[in-house]
C-alpha cells in the first residue's frame, strides 16, 4: 500500500473457527482512511464471518482488528458501532409496521453519540441519509411498499444514519440487473464523498471494477491476492478458484 | 421430449391477471412454452417475474386469464396438484429446510411420489451435482450459498418435471458457481425438460434460452429469440446498461 498514514483498519492474522473448521484463517490486510475496497471469493470462503468479525458479531479465534490504531477484537457489535463502523447484511430486514423514515431514524437513535441527541435529532438525520440514498421520494411509505433495490438502499440508510466512519456493506447489489446496479453505484459514491470509508462484498464484477480501488480475494479463509481490481481479476488463481474461465472471458470481452 | 403429436405448448398463458391484496401485479401476461424449450424471463425488480412464476405454480391467485398445462386448464390449481402433473419451482433464496439433512431435503422433493423409483431419482439427479454427493448426511443449511443452490434444484428434479422453473439462479453466487450451474441448467434442457429461467443477470439468461420475455410493470414488454432480445436497444439500455 502507498499510504504512510497509519491504517484505519487492519486485520492482523484473524482466525475464526466454527467447530472443527477455520473460516477464516489468519487474514491479514489493511484499508485506509477514505477507501473503497471490495472483497470477493468464492461462496464458503469467509466473507461474511469476516464481516462479523470485524462487526463484533463473532469473537475472533485468533489475531487482531485494530481500528483507527486500537485493538477492538472481542468488543460488543453495538459498541463497534458507536466507535464508527456501520455495517448492513445480507438478508435484510426493516422493522416492517413502520415507515421508511422511522426506519432510518432507529440508526440516527442508535448510532454514534454525536447522532443520539434526541428524536428531533435523529429525525433530522434520517431526512439526510435518505435524500444521500435516493429514498426522500419514499420517506413517508410503509417499508412493506418497497421493492428490492430500495429496500436494499433503505439497508444502507440505517447504517448510514449511525454515522460511520467505515461502512461495511454485505452484498448490496446482489439481485439487481446491471442498471439498477449503477443507480447503487452511484449511492455508494455519494455516501463515500461525504467521507465514508467502504468495504463491501460482492459477486457483481461490475461493482468491483466499477468503485472499489482495490480487492482483497478469500479462498478457503486466507487472502489469495489483493490489488487492483482489473490487475487481481485477471490473475490465474483467482479465475481459478472464483471467476471460472467462462466468466473470465467475458469480463475481458 | 418434445411430442410433435401435440400441437399445444407444454404451458399456455393467456390473458392472465393476477396479484395480492394489496394490489393487481400481473396485467393480461400472454407466454408460452413448447416441450423441451427453454424460456428466459428478465426484468426490472418489481416487474412482476416472481408474481408470474408464483400463479404458474399455483401459489398466487389468477383473477382473470388461463394457464393450461398440455392442453389441460389447470388456472388456479392447487400447487400440489399442479407439482403431480409435472411442474417444479425452484423458489428464490432456495428455501431450502436448513435443520435437516441434504438427503431430506431431496427426498421432500419427492414427497408426492409413491413410485419405487425415488432412491434410483435420488442417485440420478445427483449426477448433476458431484459436489452434494459426499453430503448427504449434513443439515442443509451448512452447505455454502452454491451448494444450496445446487440442493434446492436438485430438489426440484426429484419432481421429475416437464417444466422446471428457476428464480434466481445466480442469486448471491460466485461467477465459477454460476457457471457450473449454468452447465446443469443445459444439461436438465438436452435431457428434454422445458424451463423457465427467472434471472437478473440478463446476459447469462439470454446466453442459454431459446426464447426470451421482458416484463415491465406487470406487462409483456417484448419478446422473441433470446439472441435478437439482446441485441434489442430498448433493452440493452434498459437492463444490459451497454
Amino acid at each position: 500500500m502507498s499510504e504512510a498514514a497509519a491504517p484505519q483498519l487492519e486485520l492482523r492474522g484473524v482466525i475464526k473457527r466454527f467447530g472443527g473448521v477455520a473460516a477464516v484463517d489468519g487474514v491479514n490486510f489493511e484499508v485506509a482512511k477514505g477507501e473503497i475496497v471490495g472483497i470477493i471469493g468464492p461462496n464458503g470462503a469467509g466473507k461474511t464471518t469476516l464481516l462479523n468479525c470485524i462487526s463484533g458479531v463473532h469473537h475472533l479465534d485468533g489475531g487482531d482488528i485494530r481500528w483507527n490504531g486500537d485493538s477492538i477484537a472481542g468488543m460488543a457489535p453495538h459498541r463497534v458501532a458507536r466507535l464508527g463502523i456501520g455495517r448492513t447484511f445480507q438478508i435484510v430486514k426493516p422493522f416492517g409496521s413502520m415507515t421508511v423514515r422511522e426506519n432510518a431514524a432507529v440508526g440516527a437513535l442508535f448510532g454514534s453519540a454525536q447522532a443520539r441527541r434526541g428524536v428531533k435529532e435523529a429525525f433530522a438525520l434520517a431526512d439526510e441519509v435518505l435524500e444521500l440514498v435516493g429514498l426522500k421520494a419514499k420517506a413517508s411509505h410503509p417499508v412493506s411498499a418497497l421493492t428490492i433495490p430500495d429496500r436494499k438502499r433503505l439497508e444502507v440508510a440505517r447504517a448510514v444514519a449511525t454515522r460511520p466512519q467505515l461502512l461495511l456493506l454485505d452484498e448490496v447489489m446482489a439481485g439487481l440487473n446491471n442498471v439498477e446496479i449503477d443507480e447503487a453505484l452511484e449511492m455508494v459514491r455519494a455516501v463515500h464523498a461525504t467521507g465514508v470509508t467502504v468495504l463491501l462484498i460482492e459477486h457483481v464484477m461490475r461493482v468491483i471494477v466499477g468503485i472499489c480501488r482495490r480487492a482483497v480475494v478469500l479462498d478457503f479463509g486466507h487472502v489469495l491476492v489483493q490489488g487492483e481490481p482489473a490487475v487481481v481479476l485477471q490473475d490465474e488463481r483467482v479465475i481459478q478458484a472464483y471467476l471460472g474461465e467462462r466468466y473470465a472471458k467475458r469480463l475481458k470481452s | 421430449m418434445p411430442n410433435a403429436s401435440n400441437p399445444e405448448p407444454l404451458l399456455k398463458v393467456s390473458g392472465l391477471n393476477a396479484g395480492f391484496d394489496a394490489g393487481p401485479v400481473l396485467f393480461g401476461i400472454d407466454l408460452d412454452v413448447a416441450s423441451g424449450e427453454l424460456i428466459a424471463v428478465v426484468g426490472a425488480n418489481g416487474a412482476g417475474k416472481s408474481t408470474f412464476l408464483g400463479a404458474v405454480s399455483g401459489l398466487v391467485r389468477a383473477t382473470s386469464g388461463t394457464i393450461r398445462l398440455a392442453g389441460e386448464d389447470v388456472t388456479n390449481a392447487r400447487p400440489e396438484a399442479l407439482v403431480r402433473k409435472g411442474m417444479a419451482h425452484v423458489p428464490q433464496g432456495r428455501r431450502l429446510f436448513g435443520t435437516i439433512s441434504v438427503e431430506k431435503n431431496l427426498l421432500l422433493g419427492a414427497y408426492l411420489r409413491r413410485d419405487r423409483e425415488v432412491q434410483d431419482d435420488v442417485a440420478r439427479v445427483l449426477d448433476h451435482f458431484p459436489a452434494l454427493k459426499n453430503k448427504l448426511p449434513r443439515d442443509a443449511g451448512t452447505l455454502s450459498g452454491g451448494e444450496q443452490q445446487m440442493l434446492a434444484i436438485a430438489r426440484g428434479m426429484m419432481v421429475r418435471p416437464k417444466l422446471l422453473m428457476i428464480d434466481e439462479l445466480s442469486l448471491g453466487l460466485a461467477p465459477k458457481v454460476v457457471d457450473r450451474l449454468i452447465d446443469v441448467v443445459q444439461e436438465i434442457h438436452r435431457e428434454g425438460t422445458a424451463l423457465i429461467l427467472v434471472e437478473q443477470d440478463v446476459l447469462v439468461a439470454l446466453d442459454v434460452a431459446n426464447r426470451a420475455y421482458v416484463l415491465e410493470n406487470g406487462r409483456v414488454a417484448l419478446s422473441g429469440p433470446a439472441a435478437e432480445v439482446r441485441d434489442d436497444q430498448g433493452v440493452r439500455k434498459a437492463y444490459l446498461g451497454l
